[in-house]
């Protein structure tokens, strides 16, 4: 039975307002608010790469865990920001954590990245032991290229987050999880070589917002529960318009669904897991279940199920 | 109540307010209604027409202005 076991994230310093965004796209402070309940986010320095970012995040959550990165027995990294084709960051991490054979594997599917990853790992470390999981994103380098396009600029952020999975211990059981994918809507999220990112908001959220309460539901009627039993619900933070909507969806009050996107913003693959390391900050709350959710580029989505030791 | 009457009372209700969209005037290009009424208007069309719409059709220009919304249902025989 494969264990949530700690979560760590890093943030970059530079705190970038909705006024100097919106000044480079022509829009105002209040209206990125309304439209994304986002008021900042963090941009990384120019030098910092999204192998910094995710191995800041990766050394946060091993220290928590005080687990030595000779522990184990694969990293995954999700980013759909990285610098280069290949190789990923994945392999440049393991190195910098001091490891010189263990596999290291990018999963480069952007917002979803992270849910696929933790699922994969959670069938996996019955195997290979420990696994830690890393989402990372540097999305400046990605909304700032021109032109730069309003509906893109004003969402994304920059940050990592990771997550321990291991077979033996932690504080949450991964009960389950339920993967989909679906590439008929592959050209309304997508990210060409040296181009801006093009996205159709409107498919996005039409999607989303159907296939998220879906998946969500599927996988908690598989394990006998209902949206109502789940205490907190940590998703990715796309925007707090659909996560609101996903919460309507389950007929869930929209406090269970942790929310800091008003702070870093659309992080993409990273965002969940910064979510849970904060939530994880005030405690993991005894016998809780947990409902991990996420929808992306691809399109991929899904959710997973844990509960709290009690 | 005939069709456009029945469309016209759901986007009245999505909206929240009484609006007048020609047949042919973007919903969401015009402003009437954002992204996110989208989904509403989905949810609310299957319910008012006793139809499912699968995901695959989910094509936002599909449901983007009366006619349009005319024209899918009764492409799927509403």
């Amino acid at each position: 039975m494969p264990f949530l076991r700690e979560f760590g994230s890093y943030l970059p310093e530079r705190i970038v307002s909705n006024a100097e965004i919106g000044a480079h796209v022509g829009c105002d402070a209040e209206w990125i608010k309304n439209v994304s309940g986002i008021e900042q986010r963090r941009f990384a320095a120019d030098d910092e790469s999204v192998a910094d970012l995710a191995l800041r995040a990766a050394q946060a959550c091993l220290e928590k865990a005080k687990l030595s990165a000779s522990a184990l027995g694969m990293i995954l990294i999700a980013s759909g920001s990285t610098e280069r084709q290949f190789p990923g960051p994945a392999a440049t991490v393991a190195h910098r954590l001091g490891l010189d054979s263990t596999p290291a594997i990018d999963v480069p599917l952007a917002s979803a990245g992270t849910l696929f990853a933790m699922s994969l790992a959670s069938r996996l470390c019955d195997s290979l032991g420990e696994i830690l999981v890393i989402g990372a994103e540097k999305m400046s380098s990605v909304v700032l290229r021109q032109p730069m396009e309003r509906g893109v600029a004003i969402l994304f952020g920059d940050g990592a987050g990771a997550c321990l999975v291991s077979p033996t211990e932690g504080k949450a059981r991964v009960l389950g999880s339920a993967l989909h994918s679906d590439g008929a809507f592959a050209e309304d999220l997508r990210l060409p070589f040296d181009r801006p990112l093009e996205m159709n908001g409107r498919s996005v959220i039409l999607q989303a917002s159907r296939k998220v309460p879906r998946a969500i539901s599927e996988l908690l009627g598989k394990h006998g529960r209902k949206a109502a039993d789940v205490g907190t619900f940590l998703m990715h933070q796309a925007n707090q318009n659909l996560i609101d909507r996903v919460a309507l969806a389950l007929e869930v009050p929209a406090d269970r669904f942790y929310s800091n996107i008003a702070r870093y913003g659309n992080t993409s693959s990273a965002s969940m897991l910064i979510a849970a390391a904060e939530w994880a900050e005030s405690g993991w709350p005894a016998g809780e279940p947990v409902c991990f959710a996420a929808f992306g580029a691809g399109f991929h989505w899904g959710a997973l199920l844990a509960q709290v030791e009690a | 109540m005939d069709k456009r009457t029945k469309i016209n009372e759901i986007l009245n209700e999505i909206a929240g307010k009484a609006i007048s969209p020609a047949a042919d005037e973007s919903l969401f290009d015009s402003g009437l209604l954002d992204s996110f009424a989208l989904a509403d208007l989905v949810s609310v069309i299957e319910k008012a027409f006793d139809c499912k719409i699968p995901d695959a059709d989910l094509n936002p220009r599909k449901f983007d202005s009366i006619e349009r919304i005319e024209s899918y249902l009764e492409d799927h025989g509403k």
